[in-house]
């Protein structure tokens, strides 16, 4: 049951209804930031402001919610968010990607596939791919309008020169539909093929900087290379050490101070399904492994 | 072997219990009420006010009961309550000119009309720990404040300095902006856009940090854009606030809210269109907050340089720099968020970082060339 006193969902209509005609507009362009009159949540900014008012706009009675941070629904923030629609909004939630209808996620895209019908919000804490080139948002919006991507063309370059390589691993800039520069939040580069033509829709929100943009489904997103230099994603020597998947993005566990680690599944939900499946890694194989 | 962290949800419900232990402190010691905090703490709560954007003084009185004593973070309750409200209307502009003054002094004249009156200050208290406070109703004992200042202030209206150096045109003019009919901008409602028109700007100020717009002010005075400032004028009091209801078609007034407003006068060499004369800067605070509000003014007036034809040159006229950061509870959050878990990202930073490594130690052929 929803908590009293407060609206479905928190946001009074009048907001929603201004949010989802800027995610209207959004979806109409592209990768576009549109700005909206974000409000002030009772949640702090950075903290998933942005992702809760799209997913507060959109959500209905009859819709599932399953929320991620870092890939894991167990996370203190993916909890606190969780809780905070169950008590406003009384909607059931989940942990299985494929049950849910939204998914709110920060820093991930979850490793099952998403399907049609799907909604994937993302929290953005900087929607400006242009940012740490140009600070002034009076200029980069004029870059945009102009088309006038070269700056992040020149430093990806420049990370070439310098390292051999692009040295940026999360937050990696994307073109999408061939024309806005887009930054998919700082999930891993890992996941920048997942939005490529996705049949689900994904909404981005940033509620400190008040914007709001989307990659309708089936929709190209490329993300920026060269061709000499074409992108790729991170890859591992290890696998997961609790379900053995070689395909998963990978988080590294400290398990002492002598340089032991492990590496396991960042999406929980993924892991555990495969475990449950029977799949076994080198942690659950040999009961009395350390994991090192 | 490893088991990944569960119960944030059991984590976080006593995490909520502790935080209430916290904040009762020793139950030996009675419990504050919202009313000694209205009362006794009343520029805490005028500060709460100004930057949460609401003029409720027990709900900011609650709002530093509930965030024990962090005023950000009261700032911030407040800020959440409010977004919630209805709009009912705006008010009529208020007229300071018709304030009831507890205080009112001017660094430009001597004497004037309507006269100089300290009113309640810190300004010429000498900082001594004044050790009485310190026992219960030690301040009990201590001489009843004068008349005048318990009295109701005077009736008469106080005219403006500002309005004193503008009969002689030697200061700009400043008519309300033509706005066609449409309300003054809102930024809690829409995104500020930029450049930002001053209603926007002084808006975002007047709910700014009150220790940012203080730094950005004191670098004006030492050089970072110096716009020669004097305080013309700052009075504190209480204004009538009144709104013309759409069914009776004139002004009614719905209660009084207490204002502190200065206004700034600064040099001005002119340019090809103006003559030389003085401009204004301009601060309005709710409750009595001098320091805000001469910061705020300061403030104003260097973001006014695009308009004067002066080249901005520092921070303080730099309107986008000033604007996006001087809300504490975005900054607050932002700051605070790095709190939160960056596995995945600092995860794809060490695996480059090992792969930069990796190659330093022992370059591929082709680098070593």
């Amino acid at each position: 049951m929803a908590e009293d006193g407060y609206n479905f969902a928190y946001l009074d209509e009048q907001t929603k209804r201004m949010i989802r005609r800027a995610i209207l507009k959004a979806v109409a362009i592209p990768g576009y930031q549109v700005p909206f009159g974000s409000r002030e949540m009772p949640l702090p900014y950075g903290w998933g402001t942005g992702g809760i008012q799209v997913t507060a706009s959109i959500i209905g009675r009859d819709d599932t919610l399953k929320v991620i941070d870092q890939g894991a629904d167990d996370t203190v923030n993916a909890v606190s968010i969780r809780k905070f629609f169950a008590r406003t909004a009384g909607v059931g939630t989940t942990e299985r990607t494929e049950d849910a209808t939204i998914l709110q996620t920060r820093h991930r895209i979850p490793e099952t596939p998403l399907g049609p019908g799907q909604i994937l919000v993302y929290q953005v804490p900087i929607p400006e791919p242009l940012r740490w080139l140009e600070p002034r948002e009076a200029e980069t919006r004029k870059m945009h309008a102009l088309e006038e991507y070269g700056v992040m063309h020149v430093r990806l370059y420049e990370d070439i020169a310098r390292f051999g390589h692009i040295a940026t691993s999360y937050d990696y800039p994307v073109r999408v539909n061939g024309r806005y520069l887009m930054r998919p939040s700082p999930i891993p580069k890992f996941d920048n093929p997942k939005m490529d033509r996705s049949p689900a829709l994904q909404l981005f929100g940033a509620g400190r900087e008040k914007r709001i943009y989307a990659i309708p489904p089936h929709t190209g997103v490329r993300s920026l290379d060269f061709d000499d230099h074409p992108f790729e994603v991170q890859k591992w020597e290890d696998v997961c050490a609790l379900c053995g998947s070689g395909e998963s993005f990978l988080d590294e566990i400290v398990t002492d101070d002598r340089g032991g680690r492990m590496f396991v599944c960042s999406d929980t939900d993924y892991c555990g399904r495969r475990r449950e499946a029977g799949h076994t890694g080198p942690a659950t194989r040999d009961p009395e492994g350390s994991g090192a | 072997m490893y088991v990944a962290v569960k119960g944030g949800e059991k984590a976080i419900e006593a995490s909520h219990r502790l935080l209430d232990s916290a904040r009762r402190g020793d139950p030996g010691v009675p419990e504050l009420s919202t009313r000694q905090i209205a009362e006794q703490l009343g520029l805490a709560v005028d500060r709460v006010m100004a930057e949460g954007s609401l003029h409720d003084r027990e709900l900011a009185a609650l709002a530093i009961k509930q965030a024990q004593g962090d005023l950000i973070e009261a700032v911030f309750l407040l800020r959440a309550y409010r977004t919630t409200l209805p709009r009912l209307g705006n008010s009529e502009p208020v007229d300071t000119g018709r304030m009831a003054i507890r205080r009112r002094i001017s660094a430009t004249f001597k004497d004037l009309p309507g006269g100089q009156i300290l009113g309640p200050t810190y300004d010429y208290t000498h900082r001594l720990l004044d050790f009485r406070l310190a026992d219960e109703g030690g301040s009990r004992d201590r001489n009843p404040a004068p008349e005048a200042e318990r009295g109701p202030a005077a009736e008469e209206p106080v005219p403006r300095v500002v309005d004193i150096l503008g009969r002689e045109g030697l200061i700009e003019e400043e008519s309300a902006p033509e706005t066609g009919g449409a309300p003054p901008a809102d930024i809690t409602r829409e995104p500020l856009r930029f450049p930002a028109d001053r209603d926007a700007r002084l808006q975002a100020l007047a709910r700014g940090d009150e220790g940012f717009l203080l730094a950005l002010g004191y670098s004006t005075q030492r050089g970072f854009s110096n716009n020669h400032p004097f305080a013309g004028e700052i009075r504190y009091g209480a204004v009538a606030v009144e709104i013309v209801p759409e069914e009776l078609g004139f002004a009614i007034e719905i209660g009084e809210i207490e204002v502190t407003e200065v206004q700034m006068v600064n040099q001005f060499t002119g340019n090809a269109r103006t003559p030389p004369q003085f401009t204004r800067g301009y601060g309005l605070v709710f409750g009595h907050q001098e320091r805000k509000a001469m910061s705020m003014a300061l403030v104003d007036r260097a973001l006014r340089c695009a308009e004067l034809d002066e080249a901005p040159a520092s921070p303080a006229q730099d309107e986008e720099f000033v604007l996006y950061h001087s809300d504490n509870v975005e900054a607050s959050g932002f700051v605070q968020h790095l709190k939160l878990p960056h596995y995945v990202d600092f995860q794809s930073e060490l695996e480059l970082l090992r792969k930069l490594r990796a190659e330093f130690e022992d370059p591929p052929a082709e680098a070593a060339e």
